[in-house]
């Protein structure tokens, strides 16, 4: 199956004009691939988000979200294609200028130091410093700042990271990634893996707060499908390293979504078993 | 049933005595004056210092007196010296098992300089420079090839070793003299080594706990994938440290060259190496990485040093030394771990204070 077919003509993105509208896109991955030696991870890849959208992508174990997650943000480099953001071609070959262009990254182990305060954490690797000295005090009243600004509710900015639960490492985690005020794109993966209710509440709180802002476009990497319709405006699904699906949230269910992911299962399975009948 | 609030109520448990709405004089006020003390992490090894302090003031009478006090504080400061490097390495995830070979090839290589007509002065620096390259070597084959620093110190300190026996034909040799007495300032006085201990021990605190670059070291130590995520360049951190810890070991070679007013084939070597390791550990550095304190170190190394002097003084002898020895740092180590559990029961009420 060719590029074309899998995004640019087929059923599903016609139906929803995906590729139709450049104009309003932040970004745009275009043909991404990645290979490791043999591996092949992506194929072929076509993605966009629009401007102040909230992007789901789901996708079973495997799949190759992180490994897309992690092109998008400069981590690691693809193997081919190009992305665009706000129209213009970038090549990030790090971390910091994917952040210094407005792309930002809350990892699945959130790169959070649990041995370093929460105001530390929040201002890892961009400390305001009067050398040779970190300005501690100034750190500390930002981070309650913003913190408090984004409804994240901790007992201290002195406390250790150690100290805290999932929700609250994750929210950190999110409320320093959107502290930059350059930020445009904010890449969140697998925001409420192993989380309890009240604390991926909590978390999908957080992103709706940003939605109202409005300033930043958000793709969430998850698994739970209710959840990521609840907060999603759009959902693309990965399977085998390319992108299958595409659809806006008001016009899909977990149940479709589910069905799809099955399908692919069911797919696979029966492929095998014929080999294995012809073997 | 989140971890959240469960946080929250045991703050609150712990809170409540020390609240103060709930304070009622003298009690109180030292009640709250003990939990500030044990947030500190090097309170539980100050604690262990007073206490062997106190006991040999007590049970030996020449303990107390300037010799006596003269006595540990040289024995405690090349010790301290190179602790410094091994908590910037523990911290960070890392050991160097090689300091103490760099530790005595280093009054050689000084030597060397100066006989071949550089001033004093000069060649000391020369050297210390010089001899951060060793820590260089050990920084990129651990990072760039991935063997564990257990493993590449090992080797580079018989590397060093016997460039050093080989370097001195494992003779002794003389200080140079009449050379402007440059040595009375390293570690020829009686005071001056320590002092140079207790200084770099001061500054070095000052870049673990307030700069970037002991950030970046707990930082590396305590998540090293987040570190790189976060884009810290955590190969240059580790590198760096190494860097340090070598050109510490070079400085303390030199000192104690100074002071014993020869140069050794025999000095420094693994020995020093676990002295200084053991000081750290008992200061409240984590071997795990992440955590560790330069304060809490040179405490570490003053027990040992008390230990080693008290024992001394009251006859004891060296082979049975060892025994005591071996046990203080069990028993000094078990105190340690109970008390950095109360701590954390003292920080927790701290936070829910400070909030």
């Amino acid at each position: 199956m060719t590029s074309d077919n899998d995004l640019g003509g087929g059923t599903v993105s016609s139906e929803v004009g995906a590729f139709s509208t450049p104009t309003d896109d932040i970004l745009r991955v275009e043909h991404i691939s990645k290979r490791y030696g043999a591996v092949t991870a992506l194929v072929d890849v076509n993605l966009r988000l629009a401007r102040g959208e909230v992007l789901g992508l789901i996708g079973d174990n495997g799949a190759g979200k992180s490994t897309l997650l992690k092109i998008i943000c400069g981590f690691q480099p693809p193997t081919s294609g190009r992305i665009l953001l706000e129209g213009r071609e970038v090549h990030f070959s790090s971390v910091q200028q994917a952040r210094a262009a407005g792309i930002d990254v809350v990892y699945q182990d959130l790169a959070l130091v649990p041995q370093l305060t929460v105001y530390h954490n929040m201002f890892l690797n961009r400390e305001p410093v009067r050398w040779p000295l970190l300005r501690n005090r100034v750190m500390r009243k930002l981070s309650r700042e913003h913190l408090d600004d984004m409804g994240v509710h901790l007992p201290s900015v002195n406390v250790e990271v150690a100290s805290l639960s999932g929700g609250q490492r994750q929210a950190i985690a999110v409320a320093r990634s959107v502290y930059s005020e350059n930020n445009k794109v904010l890449l969140l993966d697998e925001p409420l893996a192993a989380m309890g209710v009240k604390e991926g509440a909590m978390i999908l709180d957080l992103v709706r707060g940003l939605k109202e802002r409005g300033n930043v476009s958000i793709i969430i990497i998850a698994h739970n499908y209710g959840q990521v319709l609840e907060v999603c405006d759009r959902v693309n699904l990965l399977q085998g390293g390319r992108i299958t699906y595409d659809k806006y949230s008001s016009e899909t269910s977990v149940e479709e979504l589910t069905e799809r992911v099955v399908a692919e299962y069911r797919k696979a399975l029966e492929e095998r078993q014929r080999e294995q009948r012809s073997a | 049933m989140s971890d959240m609030s469960e946080t929250a109520e045991r703050a609150d448990v712990v809170a409540a005595p020390g609240g103060p709405q709930r304070g009622n004089g003298a009690s109180e006020l030292l009640r709250r004056a003990g939990t500030l003390f044990l947030q500190q992490r090097e309170a539980s090894v100050l604690l262990i210092a007073v206490a062997i302090f106190l006991y040999f003031t007590a049970s030996t009478p020449s303990f107390f007196g300037h010799g006596s006090f003269v006595n540990i504080a040289q024995y405690m400061a090349p010790y301290t010296i190179i602790a410094i490097g091994e908590v910037l390495l523990m911290v960070c995830g890392e050991i160097d098992l090689s300091v103490g070979y760099v530790w005595m090839l280093s009054p050689f290589v000084m030597r060397g300089f100066i006989d071949s007509g550089v001033p004093e002065l000069l060649a000391i620096i020369i050297t210390v420079l010089l001899l951060s390259l060793i820590g260089l070597v050990n920084g990129i084959i651990t990072t760039w090839f991935g063997v564990p620093s257990l493993i590449t110190t090992l080797g580079m300190g018989y590397l060093i070793f016997g460039v050093a026996l080989t370097v001195s034909s494992a003779q002794q040799v003389n200080l140079p003299d009449g050379n402007g007495g440059v040595g009375r300032w390293f570690g020829a006085a009686a005071w001056s080594e320590f002092i140079w201990a207790t200084v770099l021990v001061l500054i070095f605190h000052v870049i673990l706990t307030r700069t970037r670059w002991g950030l970046y070291t707990v930082s590396v130590g305590g998540n090293l994938l987040g570190a790189r995520e976060s884009g810290i360049k955590v190969n240059t951190i580790k590198i760096g440290n190494f860097m340090i810890t070598s050109s510490l070991g070079a400085l303390a070679g030199i000192l104690e060259a100074f002071k014993n007013d020869i140069i050794d084939p025999s000095a420094g070597q693994l020995a020093v190496v676990l002295v200084a390791l053991a000081g750290a550990v008992i200061g409240g550095t984590a071997m795990l990485g992440g955590s560790g304190t330069m304060i809490g170190a040179w405490l570490g190394v003053l027990v040992l040093g008390i230990l080693q002097d008290g024992f001394n003084l009251r006859g004891i002898s060296a082979n049975k030394f060892q025994i005591i020895l071996g046990a203080a740092i069990l028993l000094a180590m078990i105190a340690n771990t109970y008390l950095t559990r109360l701590r954390g029961a003292g920080r927790i009420a701290a936070r829910a204070r400070t909030h």
